[in-house]
């Protein structure tokens, strides 16, 4: 009967709200200050230990591992520290509660696609994070440790592209690992695996480029490279020209492929899907 | 530890305390009972626990597979370093790392109910769970050990084995108290959780890499603040007889119990000014 009801009303498609709860998820994220500053510092850290331990690296391969030199991976570490409160390397979404508590049959009353209008609160709320995270870690890093960013303005329109579907991507990925919980009971267990691969294939600890070769094939038959390394190769000039089109068409396949496979599963869930009371 | 202790002299008889024990060992078997009830939940939660120390391990072995000597360290000395962090943060993880959970509770509103209730704040905290699926990870931190040690050529000694049986409760210590500090300061921090995970997961990260590669700064933070070079760098020094840079002496392990003292005197510090300046929900 739920499924009537929203199907009816949504029924004038506008962007209006979808804009105003991106605003809201932005503002939202505005109100907690001190968490804000507690990622910065903790960012930072963070940083310092993977640029630590990847110059170290790099130094201890003969100064250039797998293309990278110093100022080249200090340029991926810092990258990577300011992209990581843009995507959700966690897995963990309010929707996933929503669905275990039942809450998610409200969702559904609402004149809005789920799946949207949660795309755009969530980028609301991580594109504020660039504000007390994002760029102040990759200005104390590039302060610090130095970097080697391109002089072009191309790899910075299209990394800023990039970076925008990197986000969408993520956000449609873990739509589709929550939306899971239509089925199974504890998503928990579900969550912690994805978090692990997730941020191993993304390039969080090391890039994907100094895997070995079978690692980097493993890697890349997921979308989780498309979510931050792509971006950080495409901004730090890894990646360039035709190649970064390339690139960024992949990373509009995944989304294409994930979006899809979140919009099914919903209509699925939502025949599936059960509430008591009245 | 300290409001647990002020509640057990507080506690004008030795029966109110064996009572109180009594409950809480009622609690934990209880969460324990209720883990294993739900068994494919359960091995779901094992695999995914055992995956982490795989893909953690990994990180580590993607950066040898390119050079041999990473900070004065090989693989299988790595390897020791990697396996006494994973096991000791794992058993801390197991006991307290529910401590998480925390601004959850402050969130809704619903730690009031802790407060009802006539056993120390933290006391309920620690027990309000065992995470017992975190055994396949100190499983999986002991194994990583164990091929460490065939394959480093360890030259056993006594005080080698003296040393270990001293750092492995210790560097528990030290994780434990990790947790709490971190949950200490989420009365402050409201939504901060990952910021604070951060510094614990970030901590357990920088235990597992050489201490030498890392700048003065981060010595100052993860080698007195957080004292997690303790807990695998430098015990791996004295057991495989490296000399370490000048700034970390390897007779500095020995010095393990004391860097977990004073980071429970942290983490008790940073609990109680949480909990004082915490107002509650009202209602």
């Amino acid at each position: 009967m739920t499924a009537h009801v929203s199907r009816a009303r949504a029924a004038p498609v506008s962007v209006r709200p979808y804009w105003r709860l991106l605003v809201a998820g932005f503002r939202q994220q505005s109100a907690y200050l001190a968490a804000a500053i507690g990622g910065l510092v903790a960012n930072v850290t963070f940083g310092f230990l993977k640029a630590a331990i990847l110059s170290a690296t790099v130094v201890a391969a003969g100064g250039e591992l797998a293309g990278y030199d110093v100022g080249q991976m200090m340029a991926f570490v810092w990258l990577g520290q300011a992209m990581l409160g843009l995507i959700n390397v966690y897995g963990r979404d309010v929707l996933g509660e929503r669905v275990r508590s039942g809450d998610i049959a409200v969702d559904f009353l609402r004149p809005l696609n789920l799946q949207a209008a949660g795309l755009a609160s969530f980028l609301g709320q991580r594109l504020f994070t660039l504000l007390p995270r994002g760029l102040p870690s990759f200005l104390v890093g590039a302060l610090v440790t130095g970097l080697a960013m391109p002089t072009q303005v191309a790899p910075y329109l299209l990394g800023a592209v990039s970076v925008l579907i990197a986000m969408s991507l993520s956000y449609a990925c873990v739509y589709v690992l929550n939306i899971l919980g239509f089925w199974l009971v504890e998503t928990r267990g579900l969550q912690v695996g994805y978090s692990v691969v997730a941020g191993f294939f993304c390039g969080l600890y090391v890039p994907v480029g100094i895997f070995p070769t079978w690692l980097q094939v493993l890697a890349h038959s997921t979308p989780f490279p498309s979510t931050m390394m792509t971006p950080i190769n495409v901004l730090s000039g890894r990646v360039t020209g035709a190649d970064a089109l390339l690139v960024i068409g992949v990373q509009l396949a995944w989304l294409a492929v994930t979006l899809a496979l979140g919009h099914l599963l919903t209509r699925a869930g939502r025949r599936h899907l059960e509430v008591q009371g009245g | 530890m300290a409001d647990f202790a002020a509640k057990a002299a507080s506690s004008p008889v030795a029966a109110t305390w064996r009572a109180d024990l009594a409950a809480y060992r009622a609690v934990l078997a209880s969460r324990i009972r209720a883990q294993r009830s739900y068994r494919a939940s359960f091995t779901f939660d094992l695999i995914s626990a055992g995956l982490i120390t795989a893909v953690e391990f990994a990180e580590i072995w993607v950066l040898f597979h390119n050079v041999e000597v990473l900070g004065g360290l090989t693989l299988p000395a790595m390897m020791l370093v990697f396996g006494l962090a994973e096991m000791t943060f794992s058993i801390a993880d197991l006991l307290v790392g529910h401590c998480d959970e925390l601004p959850t509770y402050v969130r809704a509103g619903t730690l009031d109910v802790f407060y009802l209730r006539p056993q120390p704040v933290l006391a309920q905290l620690v027990t309000s769970n065992v995470g017992l699926r975190r055994i396949a990870r100190v499983l999986g931190g002991l194994a990583i050990f164990s091929v460490g040690v065939v394959v480093s050529d360890v030259a056993w000694s006594v005080d080698k084995v003296a040393l270990l049986l001293l750092v492995v409760p210790a560097a528990t210590a030290i994780y434990a108290s990790m947790f709490v500090t971190a949950a200490g300061l989420q009365f402050f921090l409201i939504n901060g959780q990952e910021a604070t995970n951060a510094f614990v997961y970030g901590g357990r990260y920088a235990a597992s890499q050489p201490a030498s590669v890392w700048p003065r700064s981060l010595l100052l933070v993860f080698g007195l603040a957080f004292p997690v070079v303790f807990t695998g760098y430098l015990p791996v020094l004295w057991l495989l007889d490296l000399p370490g840079p000048p700034w970390l002496p390897p007779w500095l392990a020995w010095a393990c119990p004391l860097a977990a003292v004073w980071a429970w005197l942290l983490a008790l510090g940073c609990w109680r000014w949480g909990t004082r300046h915490y107002q509650g929900a009202g209602g």
